[in-house]
């Protein structure tokens, strides 16, 4: 019975197994609709300062923002990378820095050095390791991302932007699809690409207070800022997403697991029953 | 039956109230504004402070924001709230917070490897990933 014996403590320890992938399971299938919900309440701010930037962009044409300026050729180019916190949510995390990576590799080649700043703890580590400059990390932003969280790590893009420094700004994270599908993607924040909205009226134009380019600065600053914030609740999702099926996968194949394990237990213990009845028939006989 | 303007407040966190007014009150970065239906279109930075608005059954609702953007279009008045407190220093102070954690992170780095070589890890982790649910999806059958 030793082999029926090591086999159920076997059962045993995939079974617990188990229990941890289908609860983390159902808490990123809870999550989910949490985070969406959050990707589109942050939708009505990002379209109204887009149509409000489109705008002012339009009503100056004269007037060029740095942000609007393109530097050619670009010898510094700087990312801004969004992943999770946390690990277990299959190639998420390994897609995404995957595409990042040849997209710096191209620029690389092109003689440009690489800035990054990571929001999230997976970026961090990993371009750490990396012959990129790390320039700042924020992680911990939890389920409740806010913009105040990200604040920072813009203003280190921007301001490295605005002296000069910086050449191009790039945005990466993982937008969410749906619940199967979330993709990685490289959005160019800097220089802005021009908004090209059918909706600008040309007829009539605001009274700024103060001047245009201070409200025009101002507006750009938030605009890149709500891009970013839009990029980590998406990002969000697709964590949840993700995890949510690799979790589930993890427990299917632990309750096949189970079943085999369970079909070889059975086994053994029949062999050992009959052993014994053998043993049993043939001691009887002998008497 | 006084006129009335579709008003909007959004922060980047989510939409603060959104219906039809009599008169938006606000502070701007250039004195205290009264926005009322038929306002040239304009548009100004807001102060920290209160926005009040009236409603045509002359009850008010009063928001705090911490800054913004304040926009009047012929038939709309959107404010783009700032929720955070926001000034210089204190945006000065969450880029230096996120730079020393990168240089807390950088301090116990070990070994600075190259992209080429981090991405053919990457490949290879992928790859393994792929083999891994092929593998699966073989067994199942």
């Amino acid at each position: 019975m030793a082999g029926a014996r090591e086999i159920r403590s076997k059962i045993k320890s995939v079974q617990s197994t188990r229990k941890v992938t289908s609860a983390l399971e159902m808490v990123s299938a809870s999550k989910i609709k949490k985070a969406q919900d959050k990707m589109l309440s942050a939708r009505p701010y990002a379209r109204t300062i887009r149509q409000i930037a489109g705008h002012l962009a339009h009503a100056n044409p004269e007037y060029k923002h740095p942000f609007m300026l393109k530097r050619d050729p670009a010898k510094r180019v700087g990312y801004i990378i969004i992943s999770t916190d946390r690990g277990l949510c299959g190639g998420l995390n390994t897609n995404e820095f995957k595409k990042a990576v040849s997209h710096m590799r191209d620029w690389q080649a092109r003689g440009a050095d690489i800035d990054v700043v990571a929001i999230g703890t997976k970026a961090g580590v990993f371009f750490k390791a990396t012959d990129v400059n790390l320039l700042g990390n924020v992680s911990g932003l939890g389920d409740n991302p806010e913009l105040s969280d990200i604040i920072g790590v813009v203003k280190i893009m921007l301001d490295r932007y605005r002296d000069g420094t910086l050449d191009r700004l790039y945005l990466v994270y993982n937008d969410f699809i749906n619940t199967m599908v979330q993709k990685p993607v490289i959005d160019q924040l800097l220089p802005l690409v021009p908004v090209e909205d059918e909706n600008i009226r040309d007829q009539w134009d605001y009274i700024y207070e103060p001047e245009p380019e201070v409200v025009l600065d101002h507006v750009l600053i938030r605009y890149i800022e709500s891009l970013v914030y839009q990029g980590v609740l998406e990002n969000l999702a697709s964590e949840h997403a993700a995890r949510m099926v690799a979790m589930k996968s993890a427990s299917d194949n632990a309750k096949e697991l189970i079943k085999e394990l369970q079909l070889v237990y059975n086994k053994a213990r029949q062999a050992a029953i009959t052993q014994e009845i053998s043993e049993i028939v043939s001691g009887a006989a002998a008497v | 039956m006084a006129s009335t303007i579709q008003c909007k407040i959004v922060s980047a966190e989510r939409e603060i109230f959104s219906g039809e007014v009599s008169m938006l009150i606000a502070s701007g970065i250039m004195g205290e504004l009264g926005i009322a239906p038929r306002h040239a279109p304009l548009m100004t930075l807001l102060k920290p402070g209160e926005v009040r608005i009236q409603f045509p059954d002359n009850s008010e609702e009063d928001y705090y924001v911490s800054g913004g953007i304040l926009e009047v279009q012929p038939y709309l008045i959107s404010v783009l709230a700032d929720t955070a407190i926001r000034a210089e220093d204190i945006d000065e102070a969450a880029a230096i917070k996120a730079k020393e954690e990168a240089e807390r992170l950088l301090a116990t780095k070990d070994k600075k490897y190259e992209l080429a070589k981090v991405e053919a890890e990457l490949a290879k982790a992928l790859a393994q990933l792929q083999a891994l649910a092929r593998l699966k999806k073989k067994l199942k059958r």
